[in-house]
């Protein structure tokens, strides 16, 4: 899964990861390969993915929109 | 002809300014490419909300009933008039400053005359102009350029949400320099809030069937006062590329303009010098002439 963190001042994260678990509106959730196509609100929170050597990488955001489409990833957050 | 110290001075003070603006135009000019780097990062991230918001609003039937974007008479009006701190930027400043009089005078006579037009001066430029001409202004927010990044330039526009959903103002207009390139400044006004409906376009959500969390009436309302504070940076980050390119373009003219006085100053200056050779030789003949005659 190609995933990008987004931030308005820079990109924080690109690259293939394959797990990402985030802090949604609605509960924290993780998202696997072929997760189904998901846009969903961000809370305050961690953002934790595990990248493809299986090494932990976490992301404290202020709130922000996660959107999911076809293994494609994009975190839009506020600040990181 | 002139005194030769004089001239000699004169060259001597302005080879020095041009020293002066060379080096000010030097770093305009990599301030200027910080500048645009900025506005180019900001891109992605603003497409992608926009790509975002325009696909989901453009799927929900009555995405436009946000606080937002409703219409109301405009009878308080703040104008936000987005200079910069320092000088010697050409007519960057002044651009501005009789843009904003301008709609002031055209769009909102009424509201002038009642003092229900405030102003929101952002750069020092900016609230000097306002405050001398005595215009209502509210407190300036000079400090954003210092380092201008998103969560300075959100505190101010957050600020401005709220005034308007709590009807303090009932519209909001933004006057700035939009960038188009290191010569050229765009005078943009435009009205920032009520959000102005754009045509809908049926962007292709593709194939794709999306789930929304929490729902999608409540990621839209989410997404508006984001993508406002995204568009209020961008309009700060575009003034601040604008003010140094303007800055650069103004420092070389003054280099030009510098190098072109000390070349006609020189050539004075041999002429005079020249000239006074010649004085000097004319009377050494001449005493020579009258000891031989």
């Amino acid at each position: 899964m190609l995933l990008e963190i987004i931030t308005p001042d820079k990109k924080v994260f690109s690259g293939e990861v394959k797990l990402i678990k985030v802090p949604g509106s609605k509960g924290s959730f993780e998202i696997l390969k072929n997760h189904a196509p998901i846009i969903s609100m961000l809370d305050k929170g961690t953002i934790k993915i595990v990248d493809l050597n299986d090494e932990e990488q976490f992301f404290e955001i202020n709130g922000g929109v996660i959107e999911n489409k076809g293994n494609r990833i994009i975190v839009l957050a506020e600040s990181v | 002809m002139a005194n030769l110290k004089e001239i000699r001075n004169r060259i001597a003070s302005v080879k020095t300014t041009r020293q002066v603006t060379s080096a000010m135009k030097m770093v305009s000019a990599a301030k200027l490419k910080k500048a645009q780097d900025s506005i180019l990062q900001i891109r992605p991230y603003a497409d992608k909300l926009y790509e975002i918001l325009t696909s989901l609003s453009a799927s929900l039937e009555n995405a436009e009933d946000s606080v937002y974007t409703q219409q109301r008479e405009p009878e308080k009006v703040l104008l936000v008039v987005i200079n910069s701190n320092r000088g010697l930027c050409g007519a960057f400043n002044s651009n501005i400053s009789k843009r904003a009089i301008e709609l002031a005078l055209t769009k909102y006579p009424q509201q002038l005359k009642t003092g229900k037009l405030q102003f929101l001066p952002i750069g020092k430029q900016a609230e000097k102009f306002l405050k001398s001409n005595k215009f209502p202004t509210i407190k300036a927010h000079n400090e954003v350029f210092d380092s201008l990044n998103f969560e300075s330039t959100a505190l101010i526009s957050s600020e401005l949400l709220t005034n308007f959903t709590n009807k303090k103002y009932d519209r909001v207009e933004l006057v700035y320099n939009k960038f188009k390139n290191a010569a050229v400044q765009i005078v943009t006004a435009e009205q920032f809030l009520p959000v102005e409906i754009q045509e809908k376009k049926k962007t292709a959500t593709g194939n794709f069937n999306f789930i929304y969390e929490p729902s999608q009436e409540y990621i839209v309302q989410e997404l508006i006062p984001r993508s406002l504070r995204i568009q209020f940076y961008k309009a700060l980050l575009d003034s601040n590329a604008a003010e140094h390119g303007a800055r650069m373009t103004a420092m070389h003219k003054a280099t030009d303009n510098a190098t072109d006085l000390i070349r006609d100053l020189t050539l004075t200056f041999n002429k005079a010098r020249q000239a006074a050779i010649t004085n000097e030789i004319l009377e050494v003949t001449n005493g020579a002439e009258a000891l031989n005659g």
